[in-house]
Order: C-alpha cells, then structure tokens, then sequence
C-alpha cells in the first residue's frame, strides 16, 4: 500500500510539472530571434564552451561526504535497536566510529578541509 | 483530538459500497494526487507571499498591497504572469538535461512533502523508515540543481551549481546527523513512531542538551540546505545574476521557485516534526486541564503553525547575517558543524543508555 502511495506520489509530481508545462505551452508567445538563444553573461559574445574542467576543491568535499553520508546509513539501523543493545551496542559501534573520526583527522591534517 | 483517519476511512467505505475495490483504490489514488498537487501550489504561493511581506516589514516597507486586501493575490497575479512568458530554449545548451532538471527537483521536494504529517492520521507515505526515506529523496534535489547549471552552458550557472552541490552534499551530513541523533533518542525512524512518542512532551523538552543541540545544528545546516539566508551562495545576485536558474525562463524558472518554497516548508516541516512533535499538541505532565485545552486545537493548526514560526526564525537569518565565502561556508561545516555532531551524538547516546532523559 505505501509502495503504492510512493509510486502516486511520484507520479503527482510528475504531473504537476507536465500540466504546468502544457499550460505554459498553450498560452505562451513564441517569437524567433538568434540572440535570444545566446547565453546570458555579460553582454558581449561568451568565449567558448561552459563544460570545462573545475577546481579540485570540489572534488574533495565530495568524497569526504560519500564517506559520511554511507558512515550515516549504517548508524541508522544501530539507532533505532540502541536502547536493547545498551552499552554493548556503544562499545561495539565506537569501533566503527573511530576508524571513521580517524579518516577526518587524517584529511584534516592533510589539509584537505582547507580551500585552496 | 480528531483523528482524521475516521474521515478517510468513511470515504474509503463509501467508495468501496458503490464499486469493486480496485475501482475504489483508483479513485482513492487520485483523490490522494489532487489534494497532494493543490496544497503543494497553495502552500507555495503561501509562502512567495508570507516572505516577501516577512522581509518588507523587517526593511520597513509595506510589501505586496495591491492585489486584494494586504496584497494576498499578489503570488497567485505572480504565477500567472510566470505561465504566460516565453519559454526560451538555448542555441547551445543540452535540451535534454535542461528539460530533465525541473522534474527532479519537483518530484525530489513532492516526494519529501509526502512523508510530512500534516495531521492526526493525515500523512500520505508511512513508511516504517519514514525519516531516512524523506532524507533519502530530499537528496535528489541536488541532482536537479546540478543538471540545470551544467547543462546551462553558462559560466555564472556552471560556478553556481557547482557551489551549490558542494554547499548542500555537506550540509546534508549535518542534517544527517541531526536526525539520527533524534532517531537514537525515539529508537524508530516511522514518522508515526516519533510522533506519538512525544506525546507526554515535545523531544525538544525531554531530551536534555544533545536535543537542543542538534536542534540548533538543524536549523543552521536546513538554511544551507534551501540555499536560503547567509548561505544563498549558489545564487549569490551580484556575483552570479540568479545562480544555477540565470537561463532558466518563464514557467520553467517557476519551478525551481515553486521547489524552493517548497524546501522551506520541508526543512521546517522536519523541524517540527523531530522536535517540536509534529501535530501533538503541547502537553505538560500534571497539568491535566491545560492539556485538554490544548487538545481542543486541531491538529492540523499544531503542525502548520510550528512550522511557520520556524520558516519565520529561517527568513529571520537571512536578514540578520551577511553571506558567506564559499571557504567559510565549508569549514563551518566540516570543522565545526560535524565534529560537533559527532560529540553531540555521542552524549545522546550516553544519555539515552543511562536515562539521563526526562
């Protein structure tokens, strides 16, 4: 039933973007002119392509987040059966969390938090 | 209280006498989808209108009054002035991924608004995962982002979708962490579950310190997750133009509009429901005739008001701190924000093994 609702959700989403599209569509003008379709920077002709290589900075962060974010997916489970497992289960999971803490000392000594 | 299962389940029966039941599951999946699409567009134009008159009173100026009584048409004059301009489509840009990133963020922010509970026995999606699944597709918001800048081919779009994915994947963490820290403290991630299971007091007030802390890391890392107040680098109007949407034009910029209105409602929907107790109305132990005053109120106001107060204190931010550098915005993050989280986790933990808790 809730996979259900899930996928009905989705679909009203879909469908609000559809409908408001279509509408739009419908009672927009449509006027053709060259300049129009140029990109809006600063006025005079953009110099060459956007899709260009960026700064490594980025690139970083990104991977330091993978490593949190799949950290917070496995604490979730421990979360919800933590007060069964009581001090067994904070000791076990420290294990976990500490290799973790380790590689954001590890990153941070490295200077990887810094931007440059 | 009214539980509003009664009127959803009168209706299921009514529906179920007059025709076989996949008829009635039909009717019911579309019932479900119009009132879902309306409160979403009502509840954005809401919001267009309570910010814009938030920031004129805090700028001393009347805002939006022409348009009806106090200017309250005046969202609704907006969006269909946005439905009748051009929708331009640009010589070099990627049509598909350009067309594409509207959808995602629509559905992303759709799909998070289903889990909220609106009221007693007023929830859409309930699932027994409820708050991890509404982290989860509140995420894909990004990737919308992300798809509109690059496939701009723009430099302003380009640099503001960058930031803006680096901006929210970290504080996504915060986030994170936030709610597993509540998690730890309600031992269920239904958003039923939790709650019902501030029914004797809000989180807020039950859970010591680590509760008033992530609190506080909530509503820091949910600005930065709507891209709003100091945090509104990705759309930074004078260095930028308007960010990752600059060629976005007509009903197409509408939608990022409408999504981030709508991100607003959900980070203080989330808010609210994690630690103000979503719809359960304030109740104090001992004080039984204050507590059944206070059930008197409709549930949905509860839910509603809590989370326009804590839209109130987010448009707050934003007229109170001056933006961030993209440098600043990070190390508050990841040298602050998250090694906080992790001692703030930590104590909760002690204090839910031990039951330092109220």
């Amino acid at each position: 039933m809730n996979s259900a609702l899930f996928v009905v959700v989705l679909i009203t989403g879909l469908a609000l973007v559809g409908a408001a599209l279509l509408i739009a569509g419908l009672i927009s003008p449509r006027s053709f002119n060259p300049q129009k379709g140029e990109a809006y920077e600063c006025g005079i002709p953009s110099r060459g392509e956007s899709w260009m290589q960026f700064k490594v900075g980025y690139y970083l962060f990104a991977i330091l987040y993978l490593m949190f974010d799949v950290e917070t997916v496995f604490l979730f489970p421990w979360a919800v059966i933590l007060k069964d497992l009581g001090v067994a289960g904070l000791v076990n999971i420290l294990f976990f969390m500490v290799i973790l803490i380790l590689g954001l000392v590890y990153a941070w000594k490295k200077g990887a938090l810094e931007w440059k | 209280m009214f539980d509003f299962s009664i009127v959803t389940h009168w209706i299921d029966n009514l529906l179920r006498s007059v025709m076989p039941g996949w008829g009635a599951l039909l009717i019911e999946f579309v019932l479900v989808g119009v009132v879902l699409l309306l409160l979403y567009a009502v509840l954005a134009l809401f919001y267009i209108y309570f910010e814009r008159k938030v920031c004129a009173f805090f700028q001393c100026r009347l805002g939006p009054n022409r348009v009806g009584p106090y200017g309250i048409f005046q969202s609704v004059a907006d969006m269909f002035k946005i439905l009748i301009k051009e929708l331009i489509t640009l010589n070099h840009s990627d049509k598909f991924l350009f067309n594409l990133a509207p959808y995602l963020v629509i559905v992303a922010s759709m799909l998070a608004f289903g889990c909220l509970p609106f009221g007693k026995g007023l929830q859409v999606i309930d699932f027994n995962i409820g708050i991890f699944f509404l982290i989860a597709v509140s995420s894909i918001g990004v990737l919308g982002i992300l798809l509109a800048g690059w496939s701009s081919n723009n430099k302003y779009t380009l640099i503001g979708a960058i930031r803006s994915g680096a901006q929210m994947v970290s504080y996504e963490l915060s986030i994170g962490f936030s709610v597993l820290t509540m998690v730890v403290f309600a031992g269920t991630m239904s958003i039923t579950g939790i709650v019902e299971a501030q029914s004797n007091g809000w989180f807020i007030f039950t859970g010591h310190i680590p509760a008033i802390v992530a609190f506080l890391i909530y509503l820091v890392a949910g600005t930065a997750e709507t891209n709003r107040g100091p945090f509104d680098l990705p759309e930074a109007e004078s260095e930028l133009t308007a960010g990752y949407h600059t060629e976005y034009s007509g009903i197409h910029f509408g939608f990022f509009y409408l999504a981030e209105y709508l991100n607003l409602f959900i980070v203080s929907g989330v808010a609210s429901l994690l630690f103000l107790g979503g719809w359960m109305p304030l109740h104090i132990p001992g004080w039984e005739s204050f507590n059944q005053i206070m059930d008197y109120i409709p549930s949905v106001i509860w839910f509603f008001g809590k989370a326009v107060v804590i839209s109130f204190i987010i448009i707050w931010f934003k007229w109170t701190f001056p933006r961030l550098r993209i440098d600043q915005l990070l190390r508050l993050e990841w040298k602050y924000l998250l090694p906080l989280n992790l001692i703030n986790l930590f104590i909760m933990v002690l204090v839910v093994i031990y039951g330092l808790h109220f």
